[in-house]
Order: C-alpha cells, then sequence, then structure tokens
C-alpha cells in the first residue's frame, strides 16, 4: 500500500497526514483526525449528511478523496462555534426544533452556511432547493426552513449592526 | 388522569415548548453515535453477501481474502453451526439465519463475515472471498407462493412443512359480517396493495461488541430501540449455545440513535456477528451497516395485499366490513410484533367508525425477501388498517353519491359512546372525531376548495380533495396482550432526588430524536416543580437503567411517561410526609402547588420542593427511611387511541401525471400534550414519512428477487422540495386511563396521512371512473389511468 | 462502501497529464470534480489502477465568447457556469446547469466530467446534441475536435480516446433570434432525468423556424439527437400542433427500457410531451432576443 503525505487546513488548523489515495475525506476527519461530528449516511451521495465545507464550497464528503482535499482549507461542523459562541445558524437549529435524532444536522448546518454564503436573503423555496441534497428523517424540513430564516435574519442584522451604530456615532457628533 | 396544575416556565412542565436538553451536543457536532466510537485494540466486521435471492451455497474460499494484510478471521455459516449459533430466534416466534450453511434466501442475505484491522482491509476482504453458488427457483410473489407446485421455502417450518403458508389469523365474527354483508343496499369491495417500504434512518445499523475475556463480560454498544430486550436474548441465545456469557455481565449500551421508526428494534445478524467474533477473538468488533446492507437487508414494513368489502345502507350508513389479506413476510417471519397477534393490531380496521359487525382474516407467506414486517413509524399494521379503512370509506362515500366528510360526520363513533368496545374486540379510551374532522374542514376552507375544484374540473383540470379521519392505537402494551419471549410490556422510571434538590431520573425507553431528555425531564417538573433545567434523564444503558421494553409504536410516553408521572408521584406522596414534619401539620391539611406545600389557609407557611429534598437526607424524621427515591413499572390498564383528521388538497399535471401536494393540514389529537414544539416536530416528521410511501417510497423487487431499490438514488425519500410546508392543528381529549391524560403522538401522521393523499388523488379522478391507485401513486401509474381514459 | 485500492497523481501541467494517459493507456482514468466517477469505485462498478486528478492544472475553466464560439473549459463547475454573466444569455445552459443533481454536486461537478462520463441520463449531453456543441479532446500529438453528434456512442462509451482528456465545449455564439430550453422528468429532484429534451430553436425572418435543434436524455443506450424531430420543425411556424409532431418523432426515435422509471410507453409519451414543453420555452425565448 503507497501512501501520500497531505497537508490541509481544518477548522483553521494545520494538520497533515500519510494517507492510501483511496481514503475518503470524510473517512480522514473521522477515523484519522477524529472530527466525528460529520456523518455518513448513503454510499451515492444523496443523504448530504457529510456535508463541509472546502475552500469554501460545501461539499459532500463521502464523494472526496482525501488526497483532492490536500492543500485545502476544509470547514466542519466543530469549526462552526465561536470560541463558546454557537453560530447563528446553530442557534437557531436549536430555538426553532430544527432537528431531532441529530443525525443528518452537522451537514444540515454546513449546507445552510454555504447558503446563506451565497444567498443572505433566500426565499423559502431558494431554502429549500438550496438543501435539496440533504436528506432528513425525522423534522419535515419544517422548522430546519424556519431555523434557516432565522439564521438569515440575525446574520443580516448583525452585518449591518455596526454600521448602523457607526452612523449613529456620526449623527450625534 | 388527575387534574394537570399550570407551571411557570421556569419550571417548565407540561404544555410548555422548553428547548430541548440534548440538542446543545447534536448541534456543535458532538453527538455519540454508534460510528464515533473507536476502542483500543478494535477490529472491524464487514458482510459478504448473497447476489442470489436463492441460491445453494456450494463452497466458500476464503483463501484470498485471508491473505490480504490486516484480515484476521472470515467466518462462515459452518463456523458458527459448531456453537448452534447460524440461526437465532425472531421475535415473532420464527427461526433466522445469523449465517447460512447450505441455502440463501433473499438477495443480499449475509453470507459470510470479514473481520479485519481496518475498515478498509475488512471491505478488501469480503472483496475476496469467493463463494460458489447454484441458483434455485424464486418466489417473490405471495399468491404465487401460495400455489400448489411453488417451491417450499422453509421446509423446516409451515404449515405441515409443506407449504409456504406460515399462520392464519382472524378476529370478528364471520357469520356476522357475512349476515350483515348480504343484507347491506350498498357493497363496495376492492384490492388494496400497501407495497414493501423500509424506514431508512439516516443513521443506518451497527455495534462494537466488546468481549472482556477476563472479566467475562460483555459490553454491546449498539443502535437498539429496546436494549434491554436485546440483553435478555442474548443471554437466552448465550445459554442455549453454553457460552459462559449471563445476564449480569452483559451490558447493552445505545449512546445517541441516528433515527429508529422500529428499523432498530430488530436483532439482525450483524449484531449477532459482532458478539461472536468478539467472543471468539477477544477484542473488541465494530460492525458498521451500509445504505445498501440497511436498504436490502434490514427490517421492511407493510407488504399487505387487502381485499377488503364494506356493507352500507343506500343513504350510507356503513354496517360491516370484512377483510382478507396477504401477508409477505419474506424467507422468516420476523415482524417486530410484541403483540400476542401474528398480524399485530391490524383488527383495529374498523377505524373511528361505528361498525355493526366487522370479521378480518390475515395469512402470513413465505417468500425469497428479506424478514421483518413493521419497522416504519406502525403500531404493528395499524398503518395498513387505517389506509384500508380510510380508502374503503372514501369509495363508498363518492358510490353513494355522499360528500367525504358528511358520510364520515355520519358514522363516526360519537363522543358519549366512549369507551366504546369496537366488533373486533378493541375498547377505545376517548375520542371527538367530529371536533376534530369540522376544525380540519374550517382550517383549509373546504367548501371553497369544492367550488374551485368543480370549477376546474369543468376547465379540465385536475384537482383533488382528501381527507383521512383516522384512529390510532398505541402505547404497547397491556400485559393480556403484549410480551417479547414471556417479557411483559410494562416499562419504567427510577427518580433519584439529591439533597441539593437535583435529580437524575433513569428511564427504560430509548429515545432515537424523540426529545426524551427533554421530555420526561417535564413530566417531572410537572408532578414535582423541580426546574426541567434540575432534571438530568438518563436511559440506554442497561446496568443503570431499570428494565423496559424500549420505545417503538408510540410506547414512551403512554407506558414510560405513565412510570415517570407514578414515581414522581412516589416521591410527592413522600414528600408531603416530610413537609408535614417540617411544618408541623398533618398531611391533610397541606396543599400541593407545584413546587410547593404550604398548609392549607396560610401560603406563608410552606416548604419548597428543594427544602424538602435537603431535609430528607438531613432532617427526616424518626422511623422514616432517608432519602428521595422511587421507581415505578407500569403495566397499562388499556392501550391508547389517538387520533386525528387530515385534509390534503392536489393537483395532477396531466401530462406528465406528477401529483402535487398543494395543502395539507393536519388536526391532531394525542390527549395532553407535554412539550407543544416537540410535538408540532413528531408531527411533522410523521407527515413526511407519510408522503413518502404515498408518493414515493417502495421497495421493488424483479422476478428473480433482485432488489431494484437498493441505494439513495433509487429508493426516494423527499427532499425539502417535494414536502410541502405542513399545517397543524389540535384538539384536546385526554386519555381518561393514563396518569396526565397523553396519548402518544409519534406515528399518528405516518399512519394518518397516506390515505389523505391517496382519497385527494382518487377525488381529482373519480369523475373518469377511477376508484383506487395503490401507493405510491408514481407519475407512470397517474399517467397510464389517463392515457386510458384519452386524457393525456 | 470503499473504493478497491488505486494510484493517484495530480499533474501540475496539461502534457504531464497526457504523458501519463499515454503511459498507463487502458488503466488510467481522469478525476475532475468526482462526483460521477467516486460512487462508482465505492460500489466497485469501476476500479481503475490510476487516477489522474485535474485539480492542478490551471486554465482549464474559463467561459468565453468569442466571435463565433461561446468556449467553456472543461472545468468549469455546473455551478459556475449557472451564476456566469455571459451564460445568462444562453438558457438552454442556464437550465441545464441549475438542475444537475443537487447544490453541492453542482458546486463540484464540471461539465468536462459529465460529458466524458456520458451517463445515458445525464444532462449536458442532451444539450451539446441539441446545440451542435463541439467537444475539443485534446492528445500528446494535439487537439481535436469532435462534433457532440458524433461524440456520444454508447452508454459510458464516447469518441474520446483513452489518451486523450476533454478540455473544451465550444457551443456557437447566440444569435438573435434564437432561444433554448431544457425540460426533464425527475422521480424527486436531483434524480437523474427519467426523460430530459433540450432545444434550441433559431427563428428565421417571417417567424418560421430556421433551425431547430432537438437533444433527448434518459431514453436511450446513449443521449442521441432526435433528427426526425428537428426535419419536422425545420421552416414551420411555430404552433402547438407543429411542437407536437416534433414530440412525436422524437418520442418515434427513442429506444428506452422499461425499469423502475416507469414503463417504455410512458417514457415515449414523456419525451413527447418534454419536447413540447421544451418548444415552447425555446420559442417564447427566442421571441424574446429578437
Amino acid at each position: 500500500m503507497t501512501t501520500q503525505h497531505i497537508t490541509l487546513t481544518v477548522n483553521g488548523e494545520a494538520r497533515d497526514a500519510d494517507v492510501e489515495p483511496r481514503l475518503l475525506l470524510v473517512h480522514l476527519l473521522r477515523d484519522v483526525f477524529g472530527l466525528t461530528g460529520t456523518h455518513i449516511g448513503c454510499d451515492t451521495s444523496n443523504c448530504g449528511a457529510c456535508t463541509i465545507h472546502v475552500n469554501g464550497q460545501s461539499a459532500k464528503s463521502c464523494t472526496m478523496l482525501a488526497v483532492q482535499a490536500d492543500g485545502a482549507e476544509v470547514r466542519t461542523i466543530e469549526g462552526m462555534v465561536a470560541g463558546t459562541e454557537l453560530h447563528p445558524l446553530q442557534q437557531a437549529f436549536w430555538d426553532q426544533h430544527g432537528l431531532q435524532c441529530g443525525f443528518c444536522t452537522p451537514g444540515m448546518i454546513m449546507q445552510a452556511a454555504w447558503l446563506l454564503d451565497q444567498n443572505p436573503q433566500p426565499s423559502e423555496a431558494e431554502i429549500r432547493a438550496g438543501i435539496s441534497g440533504n436528506l432528513c428523517r425525522c423534522t419535515g424540513y419544517v422548522n430546519i426552513v424556519k431555523a434557516i430564516q432565522q439564521a438569515a435574519g440575525e446574520l443580516q442584522a448583525s452585518a449591518s449592526a455596526p454600521a448602523a451604530a457607526g452612523e449613529a456615532v456620526a449623527a450625534e457628533a | 388522569m388527575t387534574e394537570i396544575l399550570q407551571t411557570s416556565p421556569e419550571i417548565g412542565g407540561m404544555g410548555h415548548s422548553v428547548k430541548r436538553k440534548e440538542d446543545p451536543r447534536f448541534i456543535r457536532g458532538k453527538g455519540e453515535y454508534i460510528d464515533d466510537l473507536t476502542l483500543p485494540g478494535m477490529l472491524w466486521l464487514d458482510i459478504v453477501r448473497s447476489p442470489y435471492a436463492h441460491a445453494t451455497i456450494k463452497g466458500i474460499d476464503a483463501s484470498e481474502a485471508l491473505k490480504i494484510p490486516g484480515v484476521a478471521a472470515v467466518v462462515t455459516g459452518k463456523d458458527l453451526e459448531g456453537y448452534k449459533l447460524h440461526w437465532m430466534p425472531t421475535l415473532a416466534g420464527d427461526m433466522q439465519m445469523v449465517l447460512p450453511t447450505d441455502t440463501v434466501m433473499y438477495q443480499s442475505q449475509e453470507v459470510a463475515a470479514v473481520i479485519a484491522t481496518s475498515r478498509y482491509a475488512a471491505a478488501d476482504g469480503v472483496a475476496a472471498v469467493l463463494v460458489d453458488y447454484e441458483p434455485l427457483p424464486v418466489v417473490v410473489d405471495p399468491h404465487k407462493s401460495l400455489e400448489k407446485d411453488a417451491p417450499v421455502l422453509r421446509p423446516d417450518r409451515g404449515e405441515d412443512k409443506k407449504t409456504n403458508h406460515i399462520w392464519h389469523w382472524e378476529s370478528g365474527d364471520k357469520a356476522a359480517a357475512d349476515a350483515a354483508l348480504e343484507a347491506s343496499d350498498v357493497r363496495v369491495a376492492e384490492d388494496i396493495y400497501i407495497p414493501r417500504i423500509h424506514v431508512a434512518s439516516i443513521e443506518t445499523c451497527g455495534c462494537i461488541a466488546d468481549w472482556d475475556p477476563v472479566r467475562q463480560q460483555l459490553t454491546l454498544h449498539m443502535t437498539s430501540q429496546a436494549p434491554h430486550a436485546i440483553r435478555t436474548v442474548l443471554a437466552l441465545v448465550a445459554a442455549g449455545a453454553g457460552l459462559p456469557i449471563s445476564e449480569q455481565n452483559i451490558r447493552v449500551k445505545t449512546h445517541d440513535i441516528g433515527g429508529g421508526f422500529g428499523g432498530k428494534v430488530p436483532v439482525y445478524p450483524g449484531y449477532v456477528l459482532a458478539v461472536a467474533a468478539s467472543f471468539l477473538i477477544g477484542k473488541p468488533v465494530k460492525w458498521i451497516e451500509d445504505r445498501s446492507e440497511n436498504l436490502q437487508a434490514d427490517s421492511f414494513a407493510r407488504d399487505y395485499h387487502i381485499h377488503a368489502e364494506i356493507g352500507a345502507t343506500r343513504e350510507g350508513r356503513i354496517q360491516a366490513l370484512k377483510v382478507k389479506t396477504i401477508a409477505d413476510h419474506g424467507y422468516s417471519d420476523a415482524a417486530a410484533d410484541p403483540s400476542k397477534f401474528p398480524a399485530g393490531l391490524f383488527n383495529v380496521i374498523t377505524g373511528s367508525y361505528d361498525f355493526d359487525k366487522a370479521f378480518v382474516e390475515v395469512d402470513g407467506v413465505y417468500t425469497n425477501k428479506p424478514p421483518g414486517g413493521v419497522a416504519y413509524r406502525c403500531s404493528f399494521r395499524v398503518t395498513e388498517a387505517v389506509h384500508a379503512i380510510e380508502r374503503m370509506v372514501d369509495i363508498l362515500a363518492h358510490d353513494v353519491g355522499k360528500d367525504p366528510a358528511q358520510l364520515r360526520l355520519e358514522n363516526f363513533i360519537k363522543p358519549d359512546q366512549f369507551p366504546y368496545k369496537t366488533p373486533t374486540g378493541w375498547e377505545y379510551d376517548s375520542g371527538d372525531y367530529g371536533r376534530a374532522l369540522h376544525k380540519a374542514l374550517d382550517l383549509i376552507g373546504y367548501a371553497d376548495l369544492r367550488k374551485e375544484q368543480a370549477e376546474k374540473r369543468a376547465r379540465g383540470e385536475l384537482m383533488g380533495i382528501g381527507i383521512s379521519s383516522f384512529t390510532e392505537i398505541v402505547g404497547a402494551g397491556p400485559s393480556h396482550d403484549f410480551d417479547i419471549l414471556g417479557l411483559k410490556m410494562f416499562d419504567s422510571c427510577e427518580i433519584r432526588v439529591h439533597p441539593t434538590g437535583k435529580v437524575l431520573a433513569r428511564i427504560g425507553v430509548q429515545t432515537q430524536g424523540q426529545g426524551h431528555e427533554t421530555t420526561f425531564a417535564q413530566i417531572i417538573a410537572q408532578e414535582l416543580g423541580f426546574p426541567v433545567a434540575d432534571i438530568k434523564i438518563e436511559y440506554g444503558d442497561t446496568d443503570t437503567a431499570p428494565y423496559g421494553l424500549g420505545t417503538y409504536a408510540s410506547r414512551s410516553t403512554p407506558v414510560a411517561g405513565a412510570a415517570t408521572a407514578v414515581a414522581a408521584r412516589k416521591i410527592r406522596d413522600k414528600a408531603r410526609k416530610l413537609a408535614a414534619h417540617l411544618l408541623e401539620a398533618s398531611e391533610e391539611d397541606l396543599e400541593w402547588t407545584p413546587g410547593e406545600f404550604h398548609v392549607k389557609g396560610s401560603p406563608d407557611r410552606k416548604k419548597t420542593i428543594q427544602e424538602i429534598a435537603f431535609a430528607a437526607y438531613t432532617n427526616h424524621p424518626a422511623g422514616m427511611e432517608a432519602g428521595l427515591e422511587a421507581v415505578d413499572y407500569y403495566d397499562p390498564p388499556n392501550l391508547t387511541f389517538p387520533f386525528g383528521s387530515y385534509i390534503c388538497v392536489v393537483d395532477i399535471d396531466k401530462g406528465t401525471g406528477e401529483v402535487k401536494v398543494r395543502r395539507f393540514v393536519a388536526v391532531d389529537d394525542c390527549g395532553n400534550i407535554i412539550n407543544p414544539m416537540i410535538v408540532d416536530g413528531q408531527i411533522h416528521g410523521g407527515l413526511t414519512m407519510g408522503l413518502a410511501p404515498a408518493l414515493y417510497e417502495q421497495i421493488t423487487y424483479d422476478e428473480n428477487g433482485n432488489n431494484l431499490t437498493g441505494t439513495f438514488m433509487d429508493y426516494l425519500l423527499p427532499t425539502a422540495v417535494e414536502t410541502p410546508a405542513w399545517e397543524l392543528e389540535k384538539t384536546v381529549t385526554p386519555s381518561p386511563h393514563h396518569p396526565i391524560g397523553a396519548k402518544g403522538v409519534g406515528e399518528s401522521a405516518t399512519v394518518g396521512a397516506p390515505p389523505a393523499i391517496a382519497n385527494a388523488v382518487v377525488d381529482a379522478l373519480w369523475h373518469l371512473g377511477v376508484r383506487n391507485i395503490d401507493i405510491p401513486i408514481t407519475p407512470p401509474k397517474v399517467w397510464a389511468i389517463l392515457h386510458e381514459k384519452g386524457i393525456a | 462502501m470503499i473504493p478497491a485500492p488505486f494510484d493517484y497523481v495530480r499533474p501540475g501541467e496539461l502534457e504531464d497529464a497526457l504523458k501519463i494517459l499515454s503511459e498507463r493507456e487502458g488503466d488510467a482514468k481522469i478525476l475532475s470534480g468526482g462526483y460521477s466517477l467516486l460512487p462508482l469505485m465505492k460500489l466497485r462498478l469501476a476500479q481503475p489502477a490510476l487516477l489522474v486528478d485535474l485539480r492542478d492544472i490551471t486554465g482549464l475553466d474559463a467561459i468565453v465568447e468569442t466571435d463565433d464560439d461561446l468556449r467553456i473549459g472543461a472545468k468549469a463547475t455546473h455551478r459556475r457556469i449557472h451564476e456566469n454573466e455571459t451564460i445568462a444569455r444562453y438558457p438552454l445552459l442556464h437550465d441545464v446547469s441549475g438542475g444537475i443533481g443537487d447544490p453541492q454536486v453542482r458546486n463540484w461537478g464540471t461539465i468536462g466530467g459529465s460529458v466524458a462520463h456520458a451517463d445515458p441520463a445525464s444532462d449536458w449531453p442532451a444539450a451539446l446534441l441539441a446545440a451542435n456543441a463541439r467537444i475539443v479532446c485534446r492528445g500528446q500529438n494535439g487537439e481535436r475536435i469532435v462534433e457532440a453528434r458524433d461524440f456520444f456512442l454508447d452508454t459510458f462509451t464516447t469518441a474520446i480516446e483513452p489518451t486523450e482528456i476533454l478540455t473544451e465545449i465550444r457551443f456557437w455564439r447566440r444569435p438573435r433570434g434564437q432561444g433554448g430550453a431544457y425540460t426533464k422528468l425527475e422521480r424527486r429532484v436531483g434524480d437523474f432525468a427519467t426523460a430530459g429534451v433540450a432545444a434550441i430553436i433559431r427563428l428565421g425572418d417571417g417567424g418560421s423556424i430556421g433551425f431547430a435543434g432537438i437533444g433527448v436524455t434518459g431514453v436511450s443506450d446513449s443521449p442521441f439527437a432526435a433528427t426526425d424531430a428537428e426535419a419536422a420543425l425545420a421552416g414551420q411556424r411555430p404552433s402547438d400542433d407543429v411542437f407536437r409532431a416534433a414530440g412525436e418523432a422524437a418520442a418515434g426515435m427513442s429506444r428506452p427500457v422499461s425499469d423502475i422509471r416507469g414503463p417504455v410507453d410512458y417514457k415515449r409519451a414523456m419525451v413527447a410531451e418534454l419536447t413540447v414543453r421544451s418548444l415552447r420555452k425555446a420559442v417564447e425565448r427566442a421571441l424574446a432576443y429578437s
């Protein structure tokens, strides 16, 4: 078995490993790096439980080789918290009961995060289409959609908040 | 049932939408599912599976596999035979192979196990094992399976061991039903097939078996909805095989489970193989199913071929029902059905209607398909029953020219008839079916929709409105009707109140996403007044949790929820004694409000539950035991009967036959509600698992027994795009016999939704002469009808 | 599901990749996005000995218009194509690129990968056929250009040589009065097409059809150009009757098999129906771009 040396950044941290070319990226994350928040739900890239970000693009890590991520920036669910603070999507999934068994949740949150990167104010139809590569068996998607709407609102508010505060200060001066 | 007192949001008792206590770990990716665990020295098990649905195994050559670096062993049926472990009992009293010694009975059946030092080496080993098969004739259709010249699939079983007929079961009065049908003005008969489907929880099944030969201790980490039952079954099987594994040394731990829906109730060969491999090798062995294995070999649901006939007066007053059904069980009856009836609760088929006479018979049949029977969010065949009766009532309404809503309202069991005895022997606890249906009709704007439909029909557009007014039967169950290998179907809760007023409670049921850590804490908060935040719920570790039969068939709240309330009341009884001691008052003079006892008429003379808890360890009266703990094992006096009325609006694309669910209103009544947010979530999910088999999902086999739907590319779970925005409402009719008046809700929507959708589609096409379309109602089926009628 | 072992190289230059392909002729496979190939490898239905990953080769993903052509580099992802400003004026390509698989697949899957993989139910080939696109294949001895209508030979089989790499797809630059559309029927969003029909219509003087291109997928051993349908449209004034005749002609050329997506007569009927729907949209768009 020949292995190849790869280096990559995972959740902001430089990592490296010697891997067989056939090692799936999801297995590198889970079995080698111990980041078990990314899950596996199918073999055919239909379910999206393994969704992560590679160089800012959402990807199904069961349909990508670890060697393909050599040199890449990878973000997983474990990289979504800032210190102890939840990402607005994490908070919104909790607030809106956007999860039940929790198995699809990390992939769903990562896909939603990518979606909001691309389209900060998605319509309900755009949200539904945006998560159509992620299957959930528990929630019927209703509260997932609501959670993404909540997070979109919060992200939008926090994006405009510093500017608004600045304007207020300027007005007072 | 006692009165439910209002609690503050801080306490968070019943009726509060408390945010879930389990979510902080899940949203961070810190859940602990079975494949997240790695034990030191752990080996991997992967399974060689049969490409044939029926074949003789002429030989297994593992020599190439054993040459692969990392492959430690290959286990075959012959190896297991030496330990009498090659067959195992099913929950339905049949036998199922762990590994075959000579014959495979369905495609993807386990043939050999490869144990290796890594996931990848095990997979390579599986690819390298050579098996020599000689194909045998395949029986796929259960009707053909019953023909005289059909090959006998189970010469060890079956009637006289000469046919593929497994059992016959009947319920009700045949002669009376026949006579009533004869006397009916109108008779409606229909064949209804409810196809084989698969739960496909997003997490597949798996385990780590860890046999410690020194301590003689087996720890089985696994995805099980019923860990205690698994422990006892393992102990019994081990004893039968003469293995030194006894029940006190078996520990089953479940961790977090990524969805169950019934698919994680049965014992699969993979679990047993991992245990056997760990026992033989003395190291932990992990088995994780992949999706194809999950869809092709795990327990299925439905597969009921129903012929139903209903009799009524000319005005549509229904009188009699007769049902004959063939149940396709695959090669073994492995239905995870703990009722004493081989067709489970199928005779609840009289539904929400006041039938005078009914007769139901079911025949179980073997075929070359995987075993199973009930695993799809279904309380033991009630889904099949509800689909059949709701379709039949709808056909009757159309036949007698009555609006389907009106016909239902005229035939419902009336509120004053409860408790109501059905002609097949069930006693419904409570219901107000008319109220639920009226609410649904109002919410969806039924009259306007009928107007719109008439206008559209005049223009040649196809739109349909479908109703389903279902009655569920859950909460297995009363011990006179239920057991698992003799184990009665009680459930349990043990509560310990710590000196500082914090609570640890352990329950015999097992969450797979239902939110037990939150709702069971709310029951205790309701009964004792401790804030939900101070209550920790544990489950899924058989070394610590009290014995229980697990979570499926919507039984957690009806059974373990009752045990929790009763255990809490035992604690409150003791707390009353402690409070009387502390307040120097008599017990009768004390009044309870959530969280405190006070002296009647003197609200300031009070002791909080926290003060009482401290006193239980520091200042209890002489003669009283220290501590504040209680346990309850609850054997329910009856099942509970949730119900609801659903209305669905569909539009049909005439060009392609595609059905779009435009609106879906669900009015549910599950008795008193513990957590409205969680109940709504259960209904959202249940409706989606009702939409799925109505329009998309089916496990399909070709004539050679090949599974054509073995991956998520072809087994079509609905995405967010196909799933409509469900509209929910409630009525509340408490269960009179349940301590907190709750009924259970997990499966109602999955049971009630499919006929609403099917009825809507048939309603859209009725004027073309369409009476029934079997689910899933796929575009080719609809197009074929439209084409035949000259529409498409 | 674990792929069988293989070797992996990631050359930085196209020339190096081509050299490796010719040295390892027959047992090497090109890896682009991987969303078609890797699932087959996990199921061990494909077991190449060597994967040649094109990731580090730059310059194969441009989307540019020349005087005559719209050129799309093989490594352009479905999503980049869908969101590209130039492509916004190519409604057929916009339709196709927005409906392949799911968002994650579109993030990584590439037009070159799809076309070279030639799944008989994939979407791009239908568009290439309808548009009379040309496919640029590079070998060690240089480039050759293959007409789309000579490219798709059979199931998973194309005119590309094992020593060649597909580098670019060339569509004709859109003239005024031309419109296109793609309609597919899927059992569920993200599914492979039960049937899919791509149509391009150029309206001539006086509003009659000057050029019609129809590509059909999902209903034959490989995607095909429905030439009988094109003949039925040529010179006609657009109308539902004409579209229906074209639909029947396209259905007549289909060779579907009966499977879990439906029986033969249903699939044929769907080709007819989808042809009509694509043609209506294509003409509408042609009129809007006159």
